[in-house]
């Protein structure tokens, strides 16, 4: 049963509701749920890793009448990595997560989004992707404004209207394609679409795609709405809508693009173009904030551009670098914004001209916070080094020298904001904060918060490390996500019943 | 009946995207109901509006010998409703919300988390 995972975290959702206002017994129960979530997940994977596609036609109705959720390798590696975020965030949010909110439905709704970017991930029916983009949103939408801070509450409404905007959208958009092929089922979609005469009306559904999973994953020019409220939540919510969310638009991206879309060069050539103006934009915000959440928030951008570029190219090597990409963003993303939540737990702030003296007083988290940190930039042999060569190669394999220097650029934008970072707040000499009164400080938590908030991190960090030396296993996997979504035969043929398997 | 319902649908469209450029919150809100409901009416025009004819084939028969109504789009437009009925709803409490916290329903003055540095 490929939907186990759903299944599972759905459960663990309602279960978690019982519980609504003793906390204790939620953090227990949310981590040991998050552990069990990643062993399906583990599961799946290697079941999928060696019998290859999964299908499971849900209500036995065939395809392409029912709906189909399809496993193939890239789904389940989305799902094992999104299954990890989830339990680092899960363990972050144990430890550091303020009573108020953990009273009022954190984990059941924490636990309610996993499962739908787990669906998203998993099905294969175009309307029924919607439907799990708009579980996530609804999720997103209550952890963003959990807790009701005047700051949150305005991110809170630019990123509710924006994303209402992607989704009816996106609605409009599979209304085209319903008109198009008569069906929803998306490998079935792939053929009908592949014989249809009208190319205009395909181009202008992939436009109309195009902005609204461009809304979703923030890329130019539509990504205003990030930098404006992912700094004002928690740092464990950032941190999963970090990790997974703007990636959730990148994976329907690559989805839809490469089986259904497949390869128009006018696409490709928008896409690029895109990427690059992404790159620059994400790049240069980044340098000009002085908010460590802030920061983050426009690096994110600015990587979303590399994603972006990778599709855009569309070339066997762009795409395998794309998914190397993906794969390495998500844990490090996460990660990088529990670094921040911590350093804001420690000294009270996030103001990167208030902070410092991070390395005098704490050399060994320093050394550890420099893992996420350097590997974003790509410093070899740490785990963003090998993506970006995959990319910049690809460049030089489709003479798109102009893209490759604005990825070169964006790696050296990267450099310099994390190089400032670096600087700023672990090696310039700290000056004493004044302690506000009502905040929780790191030293006066409990040794078990204390360790619930710094092990997520060396998780993460070990698993980005992993990325980095062992890279040859990453590079196989994303071989194989590669030649799967480049040619989509067989993701139809198990989709369309010649060759179904169903444990 | 179809060119009624392509108008209502673009009219639809061209009011919700107006509203959404205004200032105020209470219109933004217009505008996302407005541009929903013409994405439903969309894919229920889409699906081919025919009259009279059945949805399911009658017993004994095999295959459909006639134009038929498509109950897909039915459902779709259904299953939409409800979704953006759930989200609008959610939207709605947030702008009161917004509101009252900061006592002003003009979108211009809602910078604080873009300005401050």
């Amino acid at each position: 049963m490929i939907i186990l995972p759903i299944i599972f975290q759905f459960v663990a959702g309602i279960i978690l509701l019982f519980f609504w206002r003793k906390t204790t017994i939620q953090k227990v129960l949310s981590i040991i749920f998050s552990i069990i979530g990643l062993g399906i997940s583990i599961w799946l994977f290697f079941l999928v890793w060696e019998n290859g596609i999964m299908t499971t036609q849900s209500g036995d109705w065939k395809a392409p009448f029912g709906i189909s959720f399809v496993a193939d390798t890239f789904a389940v590696a989305m799902v094992l990595l999104s299954s990890i975020s989830g339990l680092a965030v899960s363990i972050f949010s144990a430890g550091s997560m303020r009573k108020e909110r953990l009273e009022f439905g954190y984990f059941p709704i924490f636990h309610f989004l996993i499962m739908g970017l787990q669906g998203a991930f998993l099905t294969g029916d175009i309307f029924n992707l919607y439907v799990w983009f708009e579980v996530v949103i609804i999720a997103s939408f209550v952890l963003l404004t959990l807790g009701g801070k005047k700051a949150q509450l305005e991110g809170a409404l630019k990123y509710v209207s924006l994303n209402l905007l992607a989704s009816t959208l996106f609605l409009v958009g599979i209304g085209f394609i319903y008109g198009l092929t008569g069906s929803l089922n998306m490998a079935d979609v792939a053929i009908k679409l592949d014989n249809l005469a009208n190319r205009g009306l395909v181009n202008v559904t992939s436009g109309i795609f195009l902005v609204a999973f461009g809304i979703k994953s923030a890329i130019f020019p539509m990504y205003f709405w990030l930098p404006a409220s992912y700094h004002t939540p928690p740092a464990a919510v950032s941190a999963i809508f970090a990790g997974l969310l703007t990636k959730l638009g990148i994976y329907a991206m690559l989805r839809t693009f490469t089986l259904m879309f497949g390869g128009d060069e006018f696409m490709g050539d928008i896409l690029v173009i895109l990427a690059a103006l992404t790159i620059l934009s994400g790049g240069l915000g980044a340098l000009l904030q002085q908010n460590l959440g802030k920061i983050f928030g426009y690096l994110i951008i600015c990587h979303i551009g590399f994603l972006i570029a990778g599709l855009g190219m569309y070339t066997e090597l762009a795409i395998m670098g794309t998914v190397f990409y993906l794969i390495h963003d998500i844990i490090v993303k996460t990660n990088l914004f529990l670094v921040s939540g911590l350093i804001l737990k420690i000294n009270g702030t996030q103001d990167i001209r208030e902070l410092g003296g991070m390395y005098k007083n704490f050399p060994l988290l320093s050394l550890l916070m420099a893992i996420p940190l350097f590997s974003l930039v790509g410093i070899p042999p740490l785990s963003g080094f090998w993506a970006k060569i995959f990319l910049i190669q690809a460049g030089l394999q489709t003479n798109d020298y102009v893209l490759i220097g604005f990825i070169i650029l964006g790696s050296f934008l990267t450099l310099w904001v994390i190089a400032r970072i670096w600087g700023e707040v672990f090696w310039k000499n700290g000056v004493e904060l004044p302690k506000k009164a009502n905040g929780l400080y790191f030293s006066q938590m409990s040794r078990i918060d204390q360790f619930l908030m710094v092990f997520p991190i060396v998780l993460l960090s070990a698993i980005s490390l992993y990325i980095g030396f062992g890279a040859e296993n990453i590079a196989l996997l994303s071989q194989r996500i590669t030649s799967e979504l480049m040619d989509p035969s067989a993701y139809i043929e198990a989709v369309l019943g010649l060759k179904t398997i169903t444990p | 009946m179809e060119i009624l319902l392509i108008i209502i649908i673009g009219l639809l469209h061209a009011g919700g995207l107006y509203m959404l450029l205004r200032r105020s919150m209470f219109k933004m809100i217009i505008g996302l109901i407005f541009l929903g409901n013409g994405a439903n009416l969309l894919i229920f025009l889409l699906g081919r509006l025919v009259k009279g004819k059945p949805p399911v084939m009658e017993d004994g028969m095999k295959v459909f010998t006639d134009i038929y109504a498509d109950p897909v789009p039915q459902a779709l437009v259904l299953t939409a409703i409800v979704i953006g009925f759930g989200l609008q709803s959610f939207a709605i409490i947030l702008i009161k919300r917004v509101y009252k916290v900061l006592q002003t329903d003009d979108l211009d003055e809602l910078n604080s988390t873009d300005e401050e540095i």
